[in-house]
C-alpha cells in the first residue's frame, strides 16, 4: 500500500496534466464553455424544485425557502457523483492508446477523471453558495463538518470510479449499466426529498452511502445540526474501505490491462 | 564491464488468439472455467501461443542493443515487457534507472490540443517534470521544425508533422534507459537523417538504449550488439554485423524457393572450380550459375544483376545484361545453363545478389529473385567503404 501511494506521489505531475487535459478538452470547441459545469446541476435543481412543489401542493404546506435550499445543496454533490462516475468508468477505454503504449500507474486515469469533475463541482458550487447566502440559511459551527463530508464524497466516488473503470475494461457493457444506474439512482437517493419524509423507511435510502452523505450535508448546512453519528460512521466505512478495496482490485488487475483491453 | 542496466531473465509471455469474453454475459462461464481448470502459468490453453519463449539477455549500462527480426517476432512485446505495460508469465524483466519507452511516436497526443499543449502533455506522460519541459521547450520545437504551427491543434497537422513532433518530444526526455520501437521511419529524408544523428548523440551521451528497427544500417552503426528474434525466440545474439548477416541469411532461406517452371532456377554461387562459394576476397571472382528457360524469345529480355550490401541495403551495382547473343544457341529442354562471372572488387562485409529477368516490350519483370545468393567478402586492408580500388603506395619520383 505504501508503495502504491509513493508511486502515485511520484506521478503527481502526470495526474495534474491528465486532469488539466480532461478539463481543457471538455471546454474546447464547445458552444457553452464553462456554462456546462452549471447546466446539469441547474437542471437537477429545477426538477427537484418542481417535485418539491408537487409535494407541497399535495400536503397543503407551502414550499419553504429551506426546502429549496436543501434541494439545491444536494443536487450539486449528486451531479458531481454522476459525472465523475460516468467519466471515470470510461477513463481506461477512452485512453486505450496510452494504456497499450506507455507505462505509468493506471490509477491516474480514473483519478484524473474524478478530479476533472471536481473542477466542475467547484465552479457550480460558487453559484449554489451565492444562492444559499441569498436564501439566508446562515452559518454555524456545524459547517466545520463540511470538509469531512466532501472528502467522504470524493473518496467514495474515486473508489467506485476505479472499480468501474477496471470492470469496464474487461466487460464493455459495464458502461451501459452505469448509465442506467445513475439515471434512476436519483430516485433511490434523497436528492429531491429528505430521508426523514420516509419515516421509519428512512434507512432504506440511507443504506446508499451517497444518500447518507447528502443527508449529513443537508443537516449541517441547512438545519445547523450535527449529522447522525451512526450513519456518518457507516459512510466513513464505505468511503475508506471502498476506496482501499477498489484500489487493491485495480492494482492487481492492472497487470493484464494492456492485453485485455 | 560495468553494471547491468537491463536484464531479461528467462522470460516467457503468452498471448491469445481469437476473441476473449468482454461482456458481462460471458463472465459466468469464464469464472466457471477458471475455477475448474486451474490456469497454469507455463502451460498453453487452447488458442494460446508463446509470444516470447525463454528469452534472456543483459545490457550493460551505457550500451546500445539492437533488436531485429521479421514482423510478429516479438520485438515490440519485449519493449512492452521491459516498460511494464505487459508482465511476463514467467521469468523476470528488470530495468535499473529512469526508463522511457517510445513504442509509438505521438501516442498520447490529443487531437484537440495544440502542439504546445501536447508537448507538455506528452513529455509528462513520458516522465519529464514541468521545469524540465519549460527548459527544453524551445529545443523540442526547433528540432521538430513545426515553427508557427505550434499553437494549432494537432488534428490539423499533416501526418509527417505529427510524427516529427512526437519524435522530438521523445528524443528530449533524457532517460537513463531508452526503449525505442521503429521511430526512424517517420518524416522526410532530412528529418530521418536528423533523427539518426539525434539517436547517435543519445547513445554517445551514455544512455542505455534498446533499439528496434528494420533499418539494418542504422542498427549496424548505432548498436555494437544486436539480437535477432524470430518466433519469440532469440536466434542469434552478438556483434551487430554478424547478427544482421544471420538475419539476412534466414530471409534468403525463406525466399529462394523458386518453382519448377520458373524462368530462372537452380541458382548457385561457385568458384572457378565449380565448388560452392560463400566467402570471397577482393580481386577474386564469383560465378553465379543458374538455369534459364530456353523457350523464351530471349532477345526481348534483359538479365538483371543487383548486388547489395546486407548491412544496410546499399546497392553496390545494378546491371542489365542483354540476352540477344544467346538466341542462336541450341535450346535444351531442361533449360539453358548460364554462368554469370563477376569481380568481387568489394570491401569487407556481407552482400546479397539479386537476379531478375526484364521483358522490355511490356516493361515488366518476368521474375525477380531477391536473395539469389549471399556471400561475404573478407579482407584486412581497408577501414570502411564499399569498393576495392586496389590502392598501391609507391615512393620516389616515378611512382606509377
Amino acid at each position: 500500500m505504501v508503495k502504491m501511494v509513493s508511486e502515485l506521489v511520484q506521478y503527481r505531475d502526470l495526474l495534474y496534466m491528465l486532469t488539466w487535459r480532461d478539463i481543457k478538452i471538455r471546454y474546447k470547441q464547445s458552444v457553452m464553455g464553462f456554462l456546462w459545469a452549471i447546466l446539469m446541476p441547474t437542471l437537477i435543481v429545477g426538477s427537484g424544485i418542481l417535485v418539491r412543489f408537487a409535494f407541497s401542493m399535495n400536503s397543503g404546506q407551502p414550499l419553504s425557502m429551506a426546502d429549496i435550499a436543501s434541494v439545491s445543496l444536494k443536487s450539486l454533490p449528486w451531479a458531481f457523483f454522476v459525472s465523475a462516475t460516468r467519466f471515470s468508468t470510461n477513463s481506461l477505454l477512452g485512453n486505450q492508446n496510452l494504456v497499450t503504449k506507455i507505462y505509468f500507474p493506471r490509477e491516474v486515469f480514473p483519478l484524473a477523471a474524478v478530479l476533472a469533475s471536481l473542477f466542475d463541482f467547484v465552479i457550480a458550487s460558487g453559484v449554489v453558495v451565492a444562492f444559499l447566502v441569498y436564501a439566508k440559511v446562515g452559518v454555524s459551527v456545524q459547517l466545520l463538518w463540511l470538509p469531512l463530508l466532501l472528502l467522504l464524497l470524493i473518496f467514495f466516488t474515486a473508489g467506485l470510479g476505479m472499480f468501474l473503470a477496471c470492470a469496464n475494461l474487461f466487460y464493455r457493457d459495464v458502461k451501459y449499466l452505469v448509465d442506467v444506474f445513475v439515471t434512476f439512482g436519483i430516485f433511490f437517493t434523497p436528492v429531491f426529498y429528505d430521508a426523514r419524509m420516509l419515516g421509519k423507511w428512512a434507512p432504506f435510502v440511507l443504506i446508499n452511502p451517497i444518500g447518507t452523505i447528502l443527508e449529513a450535508m443537508n443537516d449541517v448546512v441547512v438545519f445547523h445540526r450535527s449529522p447522525d453519528f451512526a450513519w456518518l460512521a457507516y459512510a466513513v466505512g464505505w468511503a475508506v474501505l471502498g476506496f482501499l478495496g477498489s484500489w487493491k482490485i485495480f492494482s492487481s488487475a492492472e497487470a493484464s490491462f494492456a492485453e485485455s483491453i | 564491464m560495468s553494471e547491468v542496466a537491463v536484464e531479461f531473465d528467462h522470460v516467457w509471455k503468452k498471448f491469445r488468439r481469437g476473441e476473449i469474453h468482454d461482456s458481462l454475459r460471458d463472465l459466468i462461464p469464464s469464472l466457471g472455467r477458471a475455477l475448474f481448470a486451474k490456469n497454469k502459468q507455463k502451460e498453453l490453453q487452447q488458442q494460446e501461443f508463446w509470444a516470447i519463449q525463454d528469452v534472456s539477455f543483459q545490457i550493460p549500462r551505457g550500451k546500445a542493443m539492437g533488436v531485429i527480426g521479421p514482423n510478429g517476432a516479438g520485438k515490440s512485446t519485449i519493449l512492452k515487457l521491459l516498460s511494464g505495460i505487459l508482465r511476463p508469465n514467467s521469468g523476470k524483466a528488470t530495468v535499473r534507472g529512469r526508463i522511457s519507452a517510445v513504442i509509438e511516436v505521438g501516442a498520447g497526443f490529443h487531437p484537440d490540443l495544440t502542439g504546445r499543449e501536447n508537448i507538455y502533455l506528452n513529455a509528462t506522460i513520458l516522465g519529464m517534470k514541468r521545469g524540465e519541459i519549460d527548459r527544453k521547450f524551445d529545443e523540442i520545437v526547433a528540432f521538430s521544425g513545426i515553427g508557427d504551427f505550434i499553437d494549432t491543434p494537432v488534428k490539423r497537422y499533416s501526418s509527417g508533422m505529427y510524427a516529427r513532433l512526437g519524435f522530438s518530444v521523445a528524443a528530449h526526455v533524457d532517460p537513463e534507459v531508452l526503449l525505442v520501437d521503429e521511430v526512424l521511419s517517420v518524416g522526410d529524408m532530412r528529418f530521418q537523417e536528423r533523427c539518426l544523428q539525434k539517436m547517435h548523440s543519445i547513445v554517445e551521451s551514455g544512455t542505455t538504449v534498446i533499439f528496434i528497427s528494420h533499418n539494418l544500417a542504422a542498427i549496424n552503426t548505432l548498436c555494437p550488439n544486436s539480437i535477432f528474434l524470430a518466433h519469440g525466440q532469440i536466434q542469434r545474439m552478438g556483434p551487430s554485423e554478424e547478427v544482421i548477416q544471420v538475419y539476412i541469411g534466414s530471409v534468403q532461406d525463406d525466399d529462394q524457393v523458386v518453382a519448377k517452371d520458373a524462368p530462372i532456377w537452380g541458382i548457385k554461387l561457385v568458384d572457378e572450380k565449380g565448388e560452392a562459394l560463400n566467402r570471397l576476397h577482393p580481386g577474386g571472382q564469383g560465378f553465379l550459375r543458374f538455369k534459364l528457360r530456353s523457350d523464351l524469345s530471349l532477345k526481348d529480355y534483359l538479365l538483371g544483376l543487383i548486388i547489395q550490401r546486407a548491412s544496410d541495403g546499399l546497392t553496390v551495382c545494378d546491371y542489365n545484361l542483354p540476352l540477344d547473343s544467346v538466341s542462336a544457341s541450341p535450346k535444351p529442354a531442361d533449360g539453358l545453363q548460364c554462368t554469370l562471372r563477376f569481380d568481387a572488387n568489394l570491401l569487407r562485409g556481407a552482400y546479397t545478389a539479386q537476379l531478375h529477368l526484364y521483358h522490355f516490350p511490356s516493361a515488366k519483370h518476368l521474375i525477380r529473385i531477391r536473395n539469389a545468393a549471399f556471400f561475404s567478402v573478407e579482407e584486412t586492408i581497408s577501414w570502411d567503404g564499399v569498393a576495392h580500388l586496389s590502392p598501391v603506395l609507391t615512393f620516389g619520383d616515378n611512382g606509377q
